[in-house]
This record gives C-alpha cells, structure tokens and sequence, in this order.
C-alpha cells in the first residue's frame, strides 16, 4: 500500500508539475484528488487494512494528499503569473503614438491678473466693489474733483452718451458709490472695464481694464498706502520687489503719486523690459482729496483715506511680455492657449 | 515743455551740484515732482567738425567748378579738401568735417576721391551743420559758412557756435501752469537742490521824449472774465535787425527759431517768463485804442499765417477802434503785423481764461505755442513783470525807445495768498513726525513762507494750494517719498473678499475652463448692423441700444445687447487663422438701455466649432448644470430663435425660468461672419443661472439598497419627443423610479415607417429595502399598460 501511495505521489507530482496551463492542471487534480480520484480511490481502500495500521497508513495518506495539494497551489499560482505576463506582452502598446486631444480651456490672461490682484487685496481684508460701466459724467469727473475744463472730460478722451451720461474712464466713480451712506472703515477695489477714446494699437486701447482701491478710516496714512503696496507688489511680482513713490499730480489724491516697481526682470540693473531704468510704472496713488471724501459724505477733518489704481492689462504685458496690446482683444485661440 | 540746462544755469547754479549730470538732474527733479521724460545732448548732434584756416584754393584739374583747398585744422599737416563751393578764399575760416565726422542729419563723412583727387575731409555750409541763415544772420545760404566768430584752426565748431548744452524735456502736470517757464523749473530746481535761485528784477531805461503811454495808447477790456488782465507797453523808433548772438543761440538751443529782435524778444520772455506776448505794429491800430471783446457777429480776421478765419459771438478779440488785429491768445491779425518798416510797436502781455482759448483754438483749428499754453491757465501776475521784461531787452539790444508807463488793466487779484497750516494735521496725512519749522523750511525755497503760526503765505502763481492737503503734497515731495515709512493701515477688522454673485462668476470660469473653453475679452461697443447679422428683426427691444455720441467709428458706436455677434467674430477670426478646432466662451456684459443709463447685466455665450454636435453641445451644458447643482432643467425645441437653426435649437427651462438657449447657429447668420461650417453656441444669461444655481450645498445620505433596472423597447411616433416619452414614463411610474433615460433610437427593419424604437432604462430604487423582480416588473407592466391605453405606445416585440 505504501509503494501504491509512492507511486500516485511521483505520477502526481510529475503531472502537475508538466500542467502547462489551468486546464491540464485541473485535471491532474480530478484525476489525483478527485471524488473518484486515485488518492481517493487509495483513501477508500484503507477499510481492507488492519485497524492496527490504519492510523499510520491515514496519517501517511493525509500528508501526501497536503503536499500535492501544496504542489497544484503553487503550480497554479506559477501558471496564473506566466499567463497574466504573456497578456501583459501581447497588451504593449506604442506609447509614442499621439493621444486623443482632450479640450483645455484657458482664463483669458487679463481675468488671470485681475483675479491675481483681487486675491492677494482681497486678503488683505478688502472688498470687491462693482459698479456700472456707464455712469454719470458726476461719479466719473466732478465727485472726483476733476476741474470742469479739465481735458479728460474732453470728447477726444472720453465716450460720451449725453452730456452728463458717459462710459467710465476710470473706475473710480465705484469708490464715490462705495462711500456713499457708509460709515468707515471703508477698504474696497474695484476692478473692471473701463474706456478712453484712443484708437487701438501696440499701447492704446479704447477699451481697457483698472483695479483700483480704497481705503477710508481714522488715521489713515500715506505710511499705510505704502505698506499696503509694498505689500501688494512683493506678493504680485516676487518678494525681492521694491517700490518707489515718484510725486505727481490727479485731480481725486492729494498729495498724489505714480508708483514704480522693481524690474522683475533684471531686479532693478536695467534690462530691456525696463528700458534700462530698473524700475517699471505700474500704479497711481495718493492720498484721497478732501473733495472727493466730501463728496462722497465723509468729514475730511476727521477721516482720511488712499486710494491707488492700475491697469490690468498693462500689469499683464508686463508680466506676461505681451508686446502688443491688440492681441489681448484679438482673442487668437493660438495665443489665449499661452495662459 | 523743453529746457535748456544753459540757459537753466543763469538762474541756478547747477554746475555747484555734486557730480552733476543729465541724469542726476532728471532723477531728483523728477523725483521732487517736476518729472522728467529725457534729455537731449545737442552737442551729440553732430562731430568731428572743427575750425579749418584755408591755406591754399586752387582750381581742380579735371572739373570747371571745383576747387581744391589746403586746409589747416590744427594737425601736424594741413589735410586736403575738395569742394564745389564757390565762396571760399584763402584766409577763411571754416567748418570742417574730418574723416568720420557725423552731421546732424545722421550722414557720416569720409575720406575719398573727387574726379580723381583725394578729399579728406568736406568743408560744411550753415545746412550740412544744422543751421539757418536766421541763426548766423552773416552767413550765406548756399555756400561755405565763412565763420566770423573768435575762433583758431582745430576749435570744435560746437564751442565755437555755442552748440554745447542739453535740452531737458519735463512732462508737466495739469496743476502747474507756472512750471511752463524757465523761471518755474529754476525755481523747482532751487527748491530740489536747495540752491539759491538768482532772479532779475527788470528795470527799463526810458525814452520818451516826454510822452507817456497814455498819450499813444488807450485800452479798453470789455469781457474782463475772458480777459482777467491786460497790460501793455510802447516802444517807438523801433529798428528791426537780428538780435545778438547770446540770444540766437540760447533760443537756438530751446528750440525756437531765431527771427528778428522783437519776434526774438517776444519769444525770450515767453520762455523766460511763461507769458506769451504779442507785438502790434502801432500804425495799424486805429485810433491808438485796443479794446479787448467779444467778436461781432459776422466779423473775421485774416491771421498772421494768411487764413482768413470767420469769428463766433463767443471768441475773444483784440480789436482796435474798428476791427479785429488779433484772436486772443491764438495768433495776431495780418493787419497789425510788424514789418521791416514798423515804427512804433505796441507789446501787449495779457492773461486769458483758459477754457475760452482752448474752445476758440478748438473751434478755428489753431494751435499756437502762445494758446497752448493760456489753455493750462497762466498765472495773471506775470504779465507786467514779462511785460517789463520785454521792454528791458529792447532797450538793451536797442531795439527801439521804450516809451515811459504801462497800461494795466487789471481785474483779478495778483496779490500772494494766505492758506491754513495744519502742520500736525500734515504729519497725520503722510505718517511722518516733522516739526512745523521743518516743515516750512522745506517750502522757502518754492516762496511759501511761514508766518510762524498757523498760516502760510504762498505766491499768486500757485493757484493749486489751497488746503492742508495741497501743503502736504508739498511738504512730501521735498521731504521725499522715500523717507516716510512703509506702514500697514490699522482699524477695526474688515472681512473682504468677493460677494456671493461674485463667487459663482469665478465659479463659472473654472467650469466653462474645466469643459475646455477659452475665455474671450471683447469689446463692449459694437456696430448695429452685427443685429441684423443675427437676424434680429426690426422691432426686437435690443434694437434700442445706447448710443455714443463720438464713437471711434461706426464699428464700435453702439454698446452691445447681445453676446452672440462678438463670439461670432472671435470664431471668424480664427476659422480665418486656420485655427482648426476652437471652445470658446465669454461671460459678457450687456448694456439695455434703461432711460438716459444702461441696465447692465452678464450673459454667458460659449461656442464651439470642429468639435462635435449638437449634443456634444448639449453634454457642456449639462455639465454646466450639474456644476452648478442645476437639478429639474428642461430641454424643449425652439424654432424662434433667429439666430439658431430652426431644427436643432433648445430652450432650456427649471419650471417658469428660462434659463437661455443653445443650439447650431443659424447658416445664414454664420454666413454673414465669413464662417463656413457649423458652429454650435450656448446663450445662457447669469441671473437666472445663479437664481437656480445650489450654492449652498447640503449632504443627502448615499443609496443603502441596490436598485433595479428594466430596459424597454417602445414603439412610438417619429414625432414623439424622446424628453416626452420620459415625462410620461416619470408620470406613470411612481415614487420608485429614480431615472428613466433613452439609450437607443432605432429606426429601420422591423419598424414600420412613421415610428421608431426608443430603448429607455428605467432605473427603480426603495428608500427602505431591495426591490424584488416581481415589484419591478409589475411596475414596468403598469407603465406599459397605460403607454398603450393613454399614448398609443408599444413594447416592441
């Protein structure tokens, strides 16, 4: 019995070892360990024995029975990983080839710099103010305390619908909204569309685009508007930034100001985007004139405020080193895919 | 407004500056305030011209008109020079180009060969160097400038004509008229470089022989709001020449022509001053009396440049007792012009109100150095120290015999203000700690002076100080920006950041990029002709758009009520470009007209084109909607929309609220944008889109039990609308259908013409248990039979 059970272990062994796939080796199986297989067969026999050696010749059954199921485990499990290798070899593809395009679309690059902008304001606790692009000709020049024969009103610089109905040329008219009926602290930008009548070209758009901003409080300094900007230019262009007040003169800040940043590019050395200067002009700024805060119904003597604005887009062919302002309204697919 | 650092210099003493320069000037005096947009270094016009002493001419062997010189230009050797002038003889001194000189009009000189004779250099007419006959009144204008000036062989000719000096351009503000004059930008740049500023007061020797201005000349100011101050003066026996070489050349250098001495005069004080002047042939004036006036109606006067130029009711004149000699502050009249003859010659230096010389330069076309500067609004007080001035110098280059007295009538006050000083309320504003002694050195040197308590006396000139505001710039520009510390503004907290409308418009841009749109920026004025490029009709309310009065063109005249035409555009633009494939989307703000204002409101319009169907179209759609938590949107065809096909356009609703439109553009309207292939758009205006919009977002719990699907095959009309046939499965089949959609349409074999098999799943799901097939399908045998009985409809077999 002993050389029977010797003899189905080898011829086992040596079948599911020879299995070359799941099939051949179910069959072994069934053919070895089977409800009629011949370990079972064997296994059934054991009543003929003597019950003195049943025990032993059971015990022997049982581990020839484990290893073979031992060896059809691991002999599956080595066929189930040649097999899946073999899939895996017949499933290479060229990862050269091109792929199916998949649409990606873009923010226009001057919604990019406006959101920019707002972002880091915004951070700084202001708010968001908006206001109509057509407005009168009193929230866009004379609350602003711009001189009556002053020449932006002129009809070479401004689009007019009557006479006291224009399209902003700034847009400072949402601070006068903003200020109107409320009480300080008052710290708003606007960003939005604004229009001056210049004829396109490489640095003249009749339509373009501001964020500017406001701040009214007790105490309020051109110290603040400094550090207000100073902090908006390191977090705008980089933190090695610097600024740089030059005086100047709008009819809505007094004392008033252009503002310069550090060229990005050559960090202040001079370079071609700067035109060797180190500096470039970004901002106007100053502090907000009695007039205006009057107009807007706060007492000059007891509150104070700045107010600081600039283009978007020229902030965007800054950063971007767009050449030509016509391309931003052109809407060239080639080109809004750049941002 | 450019400035002769030369001439700068009589007035302050630049060359005291440490390491003074161009570009030392133009830093500090912009950064004081007075900015500077570049220099010129005139003397980097031309070089390598230098004094030549003609040693030798004698006639060139090969040609009858030229000659060939030896000249001495202080070298070892004298070079040899070949000319074709003819006014050249041994002796002259002249200009001469070495080998390499640059000329003013960018040619280089070189040594060469002439009919065969070597030329190493080229001798230099007025022209060749720049100059006119006006600016060296000896010399000739067609020929060698024989040089009369002290000078030896080897000087450079910029030394030896005074060509030496750099012109600065400032870009002034609006505020500061009185900066338009060399005395102003002398006495900012005294204030910047804290150097004394050296004025002249002038004094006028006079001749009169016992006459009096009043006995020659009587004026008359009748519109004194149009004419705050005239002043004027006399000067007989005059004699026209050319004024002496210093004031040639500085004029030469600031960029004015050289004339005659009193045109020269005129101009000098100009400059100097900032107070145009005009000069009136005495003779011409009829009656010796000028009055100052409206025009009459029907008059015209011929000006100096021979138009003749019809006159308003509202223009301002100098008239004498009869007519029109001069447009006020524009251009004198030809009839009161000074000519070699003149004899007697009457200045007038006179203020104008801006606003009317600009709207009279504006109206007849006209615009002069003299009404280019009255319409920034000069200062009234100059006009007799100019005057004075003037009269100074035509006694000093003996121009004439200034008769004594002057006419001043004046209407305006010229006396030095007084303006608070707040000088804590300063330190307040600019966040700086300066002691009110500081703060009034700083402004001495602009003649603001302290009166040691609290108020400032400043100049008549400075009209733009008035309150604490306008000190403070003052004191800050001098002090310097630089110096006051950055700081971050304090206060009670504010929260900032976006509203919610504005939150959803961010939100739509990550969605509208998210699906593969380009965002756009267009213009927001259009044509009126882009509505009949969609086919909106005559009557159609955004055809009442707002109008601009001075558009640019007819292009961009109009503000726009539509969003479709300027995506259009876009398309076309790029179809044009060869860009093959495009999504393009824009969120674009439209203007209705709302009385004498516009109703202003977003309209999201996305297109696409190269890239799919309608229901690719559709997909982005309800992509949007699901973004934006949209829930209930209904698609039903819309063949009204002009600009959309009449067969593949959808009105998109939530219950009452349209919500806007999306389908293939109309091939006509595409047509007329030079567009040949189908583009397909979206039209959704953002109110109604965020009304519907979820903002809030809130938690529902995930599905416990699994659900149960039934696929169906129904035969229906060809007319039935797929969304129709899904309302009424969604009406028949209860509570527990969560969805019901169409996967399939097929028409064909097995379906008799006039119908189609519509595959719809109907999706079943309980709140509290699994469904059992039996539940399932006696729920889909309750539907079936009511689709029969109700609507005709059939469970293909």
């Amino acid at each position: 019995m002993k050389e029977q059970l010797e003899r189905i272990r080898s011829a086992a062994v040596e079948a599911i070892r020879g299995a070359v796939d799941e099939q051949s080796l179910e069959e072994s199986r069934v053919r070895f360990l089977g409800k009629k297989g011949e370990l079972t067969a064997l296994l059934r026999g054991m009543g003929s024995l003597p019950p003195a050696e049943r025990p032993t010749v059971g015990a022997l059954v049982n581990t020839v029975r484990t290893q073979l199921e031992d060896a059809l485990h691991e002999r599956f499990e080595q066929l189930r990983a040649q097999g899946l290798e073999r899939r895996l070899r017949a499933e290479t593809v060229d990862v050269t080839l091109p792929a199916p395009e998949k649409p990606v679309g873009h923010l226009h690059p001057i919604t990019r710099t406006r959101n920019r902008m707002a972002e880091i304001f915004t951070g700084m606790g202001f708010s968001v103010a908006e206001g109509p692009e057509v407005e009168s000709a009193y929230n866009n020049f004379d609350a602003l305390n711009a001189p009556a024969d002053h020449p932006s009103r002129d009809e070479t610089d401004t689009f007019y619908f009557s006479d006291s109905v224009l399209l902003r040329t700034q847009t400072s008219p949402v601070q006068i909204r903003a200020m109107a009926g409320k009480t300080p602290p008052i710290r708003i930008i606007s960003p939005g569309r604004v229009y001056r009548c210049d004829v396109a070209d490489a640095t003249h758009s009749p339509v373009f685009h501001q964020c500017e901003g406001l701040v009214v409080d007790r105490g309020i300094t051109m110290g603040d508007l400094k550090g207000t900007l100073d902090a908006f230019a390191k977090a705008m262009f980089g933190s090695r930034t610097r600024i740089r007040f030059r005086p100047h003169n709008f009819p809505f800040t007094e004392p008033s100001a252009e503002v310069d940043v550090s060229c990005f590019v050559c960090g202040g050395k001079g370079c071609r985007l700067c035109k060797g200067e180190g500096w470039i002009e970004i901002l106007g700024a100053g502090m907000v004139h009695p007039n205006v805060l009057r107009a807007g119904g706060i007492d000059p003597d007891v509150y104070s405020g700045f107010a600081f604005g600039m283009g978007i887009e020229r902030v965007a062919m800054t950063m971007y080193g767009i050449d030509d302002l016509r391309l931003l309204f052109e809407n060239d697919k080639r080109f809004l895919d750049q941002f | 407004m450019k400035i002769s650092l030369n001439w700068l210099q009589d007035y302050v003493n630049l060359s005291a500056v440490e390491g003074f320069s161009p570009r030392l000037f133009a830093e500090r005096m912009t950064m004081s305030g007075t900015k500077v947009e570049g220099w010129e270094d005139l003397g980097e016009r031309l070089s390598g011209v230098v004094v030549g002493k003609l040693l030798s001419v004698v006639p060139h062997p090969d040609s009858d008109h030229m000659v060939i010189c030896q000249v001495e230009v202080g070298g070892e050797r004298p070079l040899q020079i070949v000319t074709g002038a003819q006014n050249v003889a041994a002796g002259d001194l002249v200009p001469v180009c070495l080998n390499g000189a640059k000329l003013p009009d960018g040619k280089t000189i070189k040594t060469g060969k002439l009919r065969g004779v070597v030329s190493e250099g080229m001798l230099c007419s007025l022209g060749e160097l720049g100059l006119t006959v006006r600016d060296f009144p000896y010399a000739v204008e067609d020929g060698i400038f024989i040089l009369q000036e002290p000078c030896k062989p080897g000087d450079d000719i910029r030394d030896v004509l005074g060509m030496r000096d750099v012109l600065v351009e400032f870009e002034l503000t609006f505020n500061r008229p009185d900066c338009l004059s060399y005395l102003g930008i002398a006495r900012e740049a005294s204030a910047t470089f804290r150097l004394p500023l050296q004025l002249h007061e002038p004094s006028v020797p006079t001749n009169g022989n016992g006459q009096t201005v009043g006995d020659l000349l009587q004026v008359e100011v009748l519109s004194p709001s149009l004419c705050p101050r005239y002043t004027a003066r006399v000067v007989k026996n005059v004699k026209i020449a050319p004024s002496p070489l210093w004031m040639r050349t500085k004029l030469r250098n600031a960029g004015i022509r050289p004339i005659n001495n009193i045109v020269d005069i005129t101009n000098y004080v100009m400059l100097e001053y900032g107070q145009p002047m005009h000069a009136f042939d005495a003779q011409t004036i009829q009656s010796g009396r000028i009055v100052v006036r409206t025009a009459r109606a029907g008059e015209s006067i011929t000006t100096l440049d021979g138009q003749e130029r019809p006159l308003t009711t509202d223009m301002l004149c100098i008239a004498d007792g009869d007519k029109p000699v001069a447009l006020a502050g524009v251009m004198g009249g030809l009839n009161s012009e000074i000519e070699q003859t003149t004899q007697t010659v009457i200045f007038e230096s006179a203020n104008f109100a801006r606003e009317s010389i600009r709207k009279t330069s504006r109206a007849v076309g006209l615009r002069t150095d003299a009404s280019a500067r009255y319409e920034k609004g000069l200062p009234a007080c100059n006009t007799l120290p100019a005057l004075e001035r003037a009269c100074e110098l035509v006694a000093e280059l003996g121009a004439g015999e200034v008769v004594d007295g002057y006419i001043d009538v004046c209407n305006t006050d010229v006396s030095p203000r007084s303006v608070p000083f707040d000088w804590k309320r300063v330190n307040a504003l600019l966040g700086t700690d300066l002691s009110a002694s500081e703060m009034a050195d700083l402004l001495r040197p602009l003649d603001v002076i302290w009166d040691g308590g609290d108020r400032l006396t400043v100049p008549p000139y400075r009209g733009d100080l008035v309150e604490t505001a306008d000190v403070a710039e003052e004191v800050v520009r001098l002090y310097g920006f630089d110096r006051i510390p950055a700081t971050r503004f304090r206060g009670e907290a504010t929260q900032g950041g976006e509203d919610p409308f504005q939150r959803f418009r961010a939100r739509l841009d990550r969605t509208m990029t998210g699906l593969g749109y380009d965002e756009l920026c267009t213009y927001s004025f259009v044509s009126p002709k882009e509505l009949d490029q969609i086919r909106i009709p005559a009557d159609s309310p955004l055809r009442d758009q707002l109008t601009i009065r001075n558009p640019l063109g007819e292009d961009t005249s109009v503000m726009r009520t539509h969003a479709l035409p300027s995506v259009l555009r876009v398309v076309a633009h790029n179809l044009a470009h060869r860009v093959k494939t495009a999504r393009f989307y824009e969120n674009a703000m439209l203007y209705a007209k709302d009385g004498d204002h516009s109703a202003e409101s977003r309209t999201l319009c996305f297109a696409n084109y190269g890239c799919g169907d309608f229901f690719d179209l559709k997909g982005d759609v309800n992509a949007l909607l699901a973004s934006f938590g949209v829930e209930g949107a209904v698609c039903t065809a819309d063949a009204t929309v002009p600009y959309f096909h009449p067969g593949r356009c959808a009105k998109l609703t939530v219950g009452d609220v349209c919500l806007g439109y999306f389908g293939q553009v109309h091939p006509s309207v595409c047509a007329s944008f030079d567009i040949d292939e189908p583009v397909y758009a979206a039209l959704l205006p953002d109110e109604p889109l965020y009304a519907c919009a979820s903002v809030e977002r809130k938690y529902r719990p995930l599905p416990v039990y699994q659900s149960m699907e039934r696929d169906l095959a129904l035969l229906c009309d060809e007319s039935l609308e797929a969304g129709t046939l899904c309302g009424y499965i969604r009406a028949l089949a209860g509570k527990s259908l969560e969805d019901v959609f169409v996967f399939d349409v097929y028409r064909g074999k097995g379906v008799p013409e006039g119908k189609k098999s519509v595959a719809v799943r109907l999706v079943f799901r309980l709140p509290d248990r699994t469904m059992t097939d039996e539940e399932a399908d006696k729920s889909v045998s309750k539907v079936l039979r009511r689709l029969e009985s109700e609507q005709g409809i059939l469970l293909r077999s």
